[in-house]
């Protein structure tokens, strides 16, 4: 032994601890277990490496991926990410620990979800935000189950056609294997259709409903009257949101939702093949107790010093097991404080800057994807921020495997027929010239 | 660690930046009725205050870089640097979830080797890597139970079995994926009870969740009868992997009988915990439901990436040498402190333990001083005053004073002697004084919280 940097024990101190232990050889610890179980063959794994090895192997791996240049959204967004927050998450103090359970030394990891939740408070404008989701599409679905759990007797929930695909799949999986009816709200030129909303409202059973502020085209919705139909019939409205573009638009607590969810990616977390991101829930003070996940209040010690703790745990599984309000348990923390320290950095008018410069790259690009005679505009009414949808005029798939041909990911392809692009602060002049270039190119 | 006041709410001036974009020309044009009405209250602060504020909060933190973090059921092993390296590898941060397959080869690689070197360690058939966690992962795993039952036209199997003594998370999810609970007891020595199992088996049951190790780090010795009675049942049985560390190079749960499984990437595999997530719950089944895996889409993507690839890292460090002593020396280290600590602790169940164990409480907690009892949960906070996490306290609920120890394999013989010394000087104070254990901690940042206000009248978010 001693061969192995992350195993510390020589061969001198097994035996010694052996000793203690009253057996002779570490195989007797494990005389409890029937003998044909022990696994007696060698593992199929490959020999061990060097950290030289692996570092080597992964950056030829690295080489394998092409690199091109993002145009494409559908929920995952390429932002800036300031030098600063690497620098702040990867410190170890916050990297290696846990959930904050022994909140004495863990005052750290507190007050950051502390700041996290009135961040998400401030963006939504509602009362309550808990320590973070695993991702948009599951904060989706756990907003589906908040609003059948507090509402009575209800047992159908709506959701908007103009979902991401993306988050309307886990939805849809979590109401199968929950016993939850969905029922699809249709579209009408890019946007929920609100009058059809409110017809879905004659029977008692909806609880609620789930309508996109940001759609799958990337229009922001209006939801004006959909509040107000939903609450006369009992039931809740959850707006599914990207955060970065709430620093501008309207607010979920404006439209009168009961609750807000959705993904943070938006702010400044690396694309990084899907993850991790981080979910985000708020809600009103009303519906605090049937909130799922962590939650962090503010206390004092017995010296009267402000401080942290985790608190409302009786709503959790580990204190209530079946009878919780969700099964989650750890969350999506580390991505948490990254987000924490972008919204610090950024400020309000950091927030507008972004949204400020995602409109007019994002605007550039579809004026100048529309001169080109290639698209029709579908929706060419809707407001949009750094998301939009075309219809193309060429075969989809030739469009996008030329993009990727010249470096570009965009034009994702929808079953309505349109493709989408987006285009972030990150994305400059010269390169959405170069992509219409291409696209120019695929002229007859 | 020393105390340090400030939200970074109150840090800051109106005007002072700390961003670095181009300027906007236009800005966004947004119809009044779709405008926000004013910017959010976010804080306004040039970059060395928000660096200087966060150095300050992490320096309130206990990490496992900062020292031993004994908390069982968590398996807080040594989190290597190259893991950190290779995920934040520029070659990975752009890449957008959506890319097809020919333009992530390298992505996709390690999914593949990661899924065949996942089957090598488990003996499970295929994964898959879209939870994020472990409890998410026991959702997926549940969803998949039910989909197999689905897809032979067996819909009366709504019932799973659950033992008293798991982690909460498996009734949750169990409740979250529409399954009804039957609990079944475990025996004196922690054990599942196979005679109070038997009478719970029939038609209507689609699985058992069982965690072995079990939640007192007792090997289920029953285990081929148990996956015998439940097969025989039509039932299928679903391994909780968040206690499969001391099994990792000694025995795999597809050889035992288990038919889906999840895995905590952040507990067996290395990762950083993060301060609770991001982690990854990979979820791998036999090869009768590989069909059925894309039909558990229980996130937006691909899962946690980066998290897989440190994984992967620290798999091809450990390699086909090493991983045979991972879970022995994990086995090592726990019996070694429990053998060392049960002449002042009460251990209710003697014998050989696996990668934790649970004592109930201290022998002498010092009430025959007159004063009350030294309780768990003061050892726990004295604990923190020597530099040392706390274990996990009051879980498993079998016991009312339950310890839950796991020190993982990457603890040298000399943390844990001196974690043991610490131990014993407790022990002695609580039989001599327990009052200087009521008060503990003494030496944290702060005290211990007033938890009772926090939930009376909740503060969840800064007023001005």
């Amino acid at each position: 032994m001693g061969s192995f940097a992350y195993f510390p024990h020589t061969g001198e101190d097994i035996r010694s601890m052996l000793d203690r232990c009253g057996v002779n050889s570490l195989d007797d610890l494990y005389s409890d277990v029937p003998a044909d179980f022990i696994y007696k063959d060698e593992y199929d794994l490959d020999p061990a490496m060097s950290e030289q090895e692996v570092r080597e192997y992964f950056e030829a791996l690295g080489r394998k991926n092409v690199a091109l240049t993002v145009f494409a959204g559908a929920g995952a967004y390429d932002h800036y990410a300031p030098a600063v927050i690497p620098a702040i998450t990867s410190r170890s103090e916050f990297l290696t620990a846990y959930t904050p359970y022994q909140c004495e030394i863990s005052q750290g990891t507190l007050r950051y979800i502390f700041e996290f939740q009135s961040m998400i408070c401030a963006l939504t404008g509602l009362d309550v935000a808990n320590a973070s989701m695993y991702d948009g599409a599951t904060s989706a679905a756990e907003a589906m189950r908040l609003c059948i759990a507090s509402t009575r007797a209800k047992d159908t929930v709506l959701v908007s056609s103009t979902l991401l695909p993306s988050v309307l799949a886990v939805v849809r999986t979590y109401a199968k294997w929950g016993g939850i009816k969905l029922v699809g709200i249709p579209e009408k030129d890019g946007q929920t259709d609100i009058g059809a909303l409110a017809l879905l409202l004659g029977s008692n059973a909806v609880a609620g409903a789930i309508l996109p502020q940001v759609n799958r085209y990337g229009i922001v919705e209006n939801h004006m009257g959909a509040a107000d139909a939903l609450h006369a019939s009992g039931a809740l409205l959850v707006e599914y949101c990207d955060p970065s573009v709430l620093a501008v638009v309207k607010t979920p607590a404006e439209w009168g939702a009961d609750v807000a969810c959705g993904d943070g990616q938006s702010l400044g977390i690396p694309l990084c093949y899907g993850g991790p991101y981080v979910g985000f829930m708020a809600c009103r003070t009303e519906h605090m107790r049937k909130m799922p996940g962590r939650i962090v209040g503010q206390t004092v010690d017995g010296a009267g010093r402000r401080c942290y703790v985790l608190t409302l745990q009786a709503r959790e599984q580990h204190i209530r097991r079946e009878k919780a309000t969700s099964n989650i348990c750890s969350n999506q923390s580390l991505m948490a404080l990254w987000v924490t320290v972008y919204l610090s950095l950024m400020g309000p008018q950091g927030m507008k800057r972004v949204n400020d410069l995602c409109f007019e790259r994002s605007h550039y690009l579809k004026d100048s994807l529309m001169s080109t005679g290639l698209f029709e505009d579908p929706f060419p009414k809707a407001t949009f921020v750094k998301e939009f949808a075309l219809k193309p005029l060429v075969p989809v798939e030739s469009l996008q495997q030329k993009l990727l041909d010249n470096g570009f990911f965009g034009a994702l392809s929808d079953e309505n027929s349109y493709v989408t692009f987006a285009a972030t602060e990150k994305r400059t002049v010269a390169q959405i010239d170069a992509l219409v270039d291409v696209v120019k190119s695929m002229k007859a | 660690m020393r105390y340090y006041d400030k939200l970074v709410f109150e840090l800051g001036k109106s005007g002072r930046v700390a961003f670095s974009l181009p300027e906007a020309k236009t800005g966004a044009v947004i119809p009044a009725e779709l405008r926000r009405s004013s910017s959010p209250a976010l804080p306004e602060l040039s970059e060395v205050d928000v660096v200087r504020h966060y150095t300050n909060l992490s320096q309130m933190n206990f990490g496992v870089d900062t020292g031993f973090y004994p908390l069982g059921s968590c398996t807080m092993k040594y989190n290597p640097k190259i893991n950190e390296e290779i995920a934040s590898m520029p070659q990975w941060q752009g890449i957008h979830p959506l890319q097809p397959d020919s333009t992530v080869k390298g992505v996709r690689e390690v999914y593949g080797k990661m899924e065949r070197c996942l089957s090598a360690i488990t003996g499970m058939a295929r994964f898959t890597f879209l939870p994020c966690a472990g409890a998410h992962g026991e959702l997926t795993g549940l969803m998949l139970m039910r989909a197999y039952h689905e897809s032979r036209g067996d819909s009366a199997r709504i019932k799973v079995i659950v033992p008293d003594s798991a982690h909460g998370t498996n009734p949750a999810s169990a409740a979250v994926c529409g399954l009804q609970i039957v609990v079944v007891k475990s025996r004196p020595d922690g054990r599942v009870d196979v005679d109070d199992l038997k009478p719970l088996l029939g038609p209507d049951v689609a699985g058992i969740m069982m965690t072995n190790p079990n939640t007192l780090g007792l090997f289920e010795r029953d285990i081929k009868q148990i996956a015998q009675l439940v097969h025989d049942c039509g039932g299928l049985l679903y391994y909780d992997g968040a206690n499969m560390n001391p099994l990792v190079g000694v025995v795999r749960p597809g050889d035992m009988g288990f038919d889906i499984m999840h895995l905590n990437l952040h507990k067996t595999f290395s990762t950083p915990h993060g301060g609770g997530g991001p982690g990854s719950g990979p979820v791998g089944v036999c090869e009768k439901l590989a069909d059925l895996l894309p039909s558990a889409r229980t996130s937006a993507y691909n899962g946690n990436f980066s998290v897989i690839l440190k994984a992967y890292a620290y798999i091809l460090m450990l390699g086909r040498e090493n991983v045979r002593m991972a879970g022995r020396l994990a086995t090592l280290n726990a019996n070694y402190i429990k053998e060392s600590l049960k002449d002042v602790f009460k251990l209710p169940v003697e014998g050989v333990c696996k990668h934790e164990f649970v004592f109930d409480g201290l022998i002498d907690d010092g009430s025959s001083t007159g004063q009350n009892g030294a309780t768990t949960l003061d050892v726990a906070k004295r604990l923190l005053d020597f530099g040392f996490h706390a274990p996990t306290i009051y879980f498993p609920m079998l016991f009312h004073q339950s310890l839950m120890i796991e020190p993982t394999e990457t603890e040298s013989k000399e943390t844990l002697d001196s974690f043991i010394e610490v131990m014993h000087k407790i022990a002695m104070e609580a039989k001599n004084d327990p009052s200087i254990l009521h008060n503990a901690p003494h030496n944290a940042p702060v005290g211990r919280p007033d938890e009772t206000l926090a939930a009376r009248q909740p503060v969840l978010k800064f007023t001005v």
